[in-house]
């Protein structure tokens, strides 16, 4: 199984800054408002207070351990899995607060996707991947619709024309790359507003990578993506804005291209040259 | 062992070209004690599995050539008289309430009469001259006339068993050159044998009854049937029970339970459970289903509780283990996707960890299947002829019919019993086959 078509775009244009105009028009989808995390005694992150704009990516960068998973864990609290994690502060969806004990997790998790570090696909046919989601929050009516959600999905993640013709194989025969499209496919299928990538290249080749890159770019359309990476040329790459996490802080957040261009922290500036991390 | 200095020159740590003046490849004298011990501990490897397949093989073999005769029976054919005098002694028309009271025994008996008339006088000959044949001949006789009274009044030749002494002669387990005194069977006896024999008219055949009727005390009618139904419905009781509360508590305990103080205490007390001694699971079934509950005695429902209360403990560590195998990447995927945690658990980890909990619970039924002492607590080591009907009919398992034979003094029970151990190995093989056939089927699909 080959990765089709490399990417013709040059990926090391970055996404066109926005411009002013647009600057200005921005909504603010998700906020963070001094978000403390704990793992037991462990003060994994501090005081974070980071917006993310709609229909922009926004890519939190930093060296291991820096809290940036963390905190995208906590946009649709993934956390709560995990019994010694604590957060406080205050995250807000569309201004609702979602750690609000009356919100139900799992209709917050229908908004808020996830798309994981290593390929996870179900050990399913590739349909009954995509189409779990939509089943379990009841979104298609009748097979028809499920069929079309499940052609939509795999065409907007670039993966219909590869896998059309064996939709009942299993996703895990799949090469990385396919994989991980087909998980993000997966995310999207049951319509989310926010798109959350815990690293979602790093198991992946080049080639399959500039074609997951290219996927989020064309995402930024419809969906608000907020997006882990180690890989700064990634960050410079895809992302509108760029947040700098280290030892827990957050350190800068900003447009990407003053962020890689001119950092204001010098911190920012040793990890982006390459001094640490 | 390969020669040290036949290492290509020139290769030092790491694969890098060095000086071979610079590094010289010594021959350590550590280097022969390292490869001798290599060897030692590969040979001590083999002889450890041989070891234990020779053992094995032994174990096998004894039981198989001391039961392997258990699965045939002779049978001699005898002349028989249905006479209309001892069937309908009023004369009159045929009553099938006189012929299923009627003495089939003396029919047997007269036919052996007129065979050896010498016999015939002495009462101990006679006695003898009886004792050829199993006395549950009669059965064979009526159950013939009952189904076709015509028989009335003529002459057949029916094949009727020889008795366990005389079968167990037949097969050659006694010994025809030791002093009379030392043998189960007489000079006389012997004779009327070979005579028949030399007629022909003693043969072979599979013993089909072995396999379809209860036990007995007569060894040539004792059969594994009613054992066998014993031990299928008691499983099922086992199953029944065991299998969804096993599971539910491996699912709650590894899924949704805190980790903390108490379920460590309860995790602790399971791997406890597991190495009680199973005697003690049936002093507890005779204490609490017997006597307090009034449960009935010998009763498979009881047995099967007993055992699943030992088998829990082992579906319960398998279930986990289980459970635990299936990455955390499925359970954060469906998490991701807005599933609910009992989705998680019904849509993708139990399925995945089903193949196991399905494997160790067969292994926990095997174990059950071949479990002894439990049940001789609750009474189900009782002599049952009538095959169990119910879970409340009192019955006998496989295992406890082994014991039961095993204790029984006559000579022919010895085959029966390596017999019986066979059909018990027989079933468990087969499910361990099908807990390997599971694991291969289902292995790792992520």
């Amino acid at each position: 199984m080959t990765e089709p078509s490399t990417p013709t775009r040059d990926v090391t244009v970055a996404a066109k800054p926005p411009g002013p105009e647009q600057l200005a028009n921005r909504y603010t989808k998700v906020q963070s408002r001094d978000v403390n995390v704990y793992y037991g005694e462990k003060h994994a992150l501090k005081h974070v207070d980071l917006d993310v704009y709609e229909n922009e990516v926004t890519a939190l960068i930093g060296p291991s351990g820096c809290g940036k998973s963390t905190f995208l864990r906590c946009l649709n609290r993934m956390n709560d899995v995990i019994d010694i994690c604590r957060v406080t502060g205050r995250i807000s969806l569309d201004d609702h607060d979602i750690y609000d004990p009356s919100l139900d997790v799992v209709q917050l998790r229908a908004r808020v996707g996830m798309v994981f570090q290593k390929p996870n696909p179900f050990p399913k046919s590739i349909y009954d991947n995509i189409a779990y989601g939509p089943r379990i929050h009841g979104i298609a009516h009748g097979k028809a619709e499920l069929d079309e959600i499940v052609q939509k999905s795999l065409e907007r993640a670039g993966l219909w024309k590869e896998v059309s013709d064996r939709l009942d194989q299993p996703g895990t025969g799949l090469s990385g790359g396919q994989q991980q499209r087909l998980c993000i496919a997966r995310a999207i299928a049951v319509n989310p507003e926010v798109i959350l990538m815990d690293e979602p290249c790093s198991a992946l080749d080049p080639i399959a990578t500039a074609r997951i890159e290219e996927l989020i770019d064309e995402l930024r359309e419809n969906f608000t993506i907020v997006i882990v990476t180690h890989s700064m040329q990634q960050a410079a790459r895809v992302s509108q804005r760029t947040a700098f996490f280290h030892l827990g802080d957050l350190v800068e957040v900003g447009e990407t291209e003053a962020i890689f261009t001119n950092p204001e922290d010098s911190r920012t500036q040793g990890y982006i040259t390459g001094r640490f991390g | 062992m390969t020669d040290a200095t036949s290492f290509p020159p020139g290769t030092g740590s790491g694969g890098r070209p060095t000086d071979p003046a610079r590094r010289p490849l010594v021959v350590s004298p550590h280097l022969a004690r390292r490869y001798a011990r290599e060897r030692r501990f590969r040979l001590l490897g083999l002889a450890s599995v041989a070891t234990a397949g020779l053992i094995l093989l032994i174990l096998l073999g004894s039981i198989v050539s001391k039961g392997y005769s258990a699965f045939w029976q002779y049978n001699v054919d005898l002349t028989i008289e249905f006479s209309a005098e001892e069937l309908n002694p009023d004369g009159g028309p045929v009553d099938m309430e006189t012929l299923r009271r009627a003495n089939y025994l003396a029919l047997v008996r007269d036919s052996l009469k007129r065979e050896f008339p010498d016999a015939a006088g002495d009462r101990s000959e006679r006695r003898k001259l009886y004792g050829l044949v199993s006395p549950n001949a009669d059965i064979v006789l009526r159950s013939m006339v009952l189904e076709d009274p015509g028989l009335i009044g003529t002459t057949q030749t029916v094949t009727i068993k020889l008795s366990d002494d005389m079968d167990t002669f037949a097969k050659g387990y006694i010994d025809r050159n030791l002093p009379e005194g030392d043998r189960r069977v007489t000079d006389l006896e012997i004779g009327w044998f070979d005579h028949l024999n030399s007629e022909g008219r003693i043969h072979a055949a599979f013993n089909v009854d072995f396999f379809t009727q209860g036990d007995s005390r007569e060894p040539e009618e004792a059969g594994i049937y009613g054992a066998l139904i014993g031990s299928i419905l008691t499983l099922m009781v086992t199953l029944l029970v065991s299998f969804p509360i096993g599971v539910m508590a491996a699912v709650y305990l590894e899924e949704f339970a805190p980790k903390n103080r108490l379920t460590d205490l309860i995790e602790v007390n399971i791997n406890n459970l597991a190495a009680v001694p199973s005697i003690v699971f049936g002093l507890l079934g005779l204490a609490v289903f017997l006597n307090f509950f009034g449960l009935p005695r010998s009763a498979p429902l009881v047995g099967g509780l007993v055992l699943a209360l030992m088998t829990l403990p082992t579906i319960i560590i398998a279930s986990r283990s289980a459970l635990k195998a299936v990455p955390p990447s499925i359970r954060e995927a469906a998490l991701g996707l807005g599933a609910s945690p009992l989705q998680v658990v019904t849509h993708h980890v139990l399925p995945l960890a089903m193949p196991g909990i399905l494997t160790g619970t067969i292994i926990g039924m095997a174990q059950a299947l071949g479990e002894t002492a439990p049940l001789l607590m609750i009474g189900m080591v009782a002599f049952i002829v009538d095959i169990p009907q119910s879970f409340t009919d009192p019955a006998t398992v496989l295992p406890v019919q082994v014991y039961i034979w095993a204790d029984s003094p006559e000579r022919a029970f010895v085959e029966k019993t390596s017999a019986a151990i066979m059909v018990l190995l027989g079933f468990l093989v087969l499910m361990n086959a099908i807990a390997v056939l599971l694991r291969k089927r289902f292995e790792r699909r992520w």
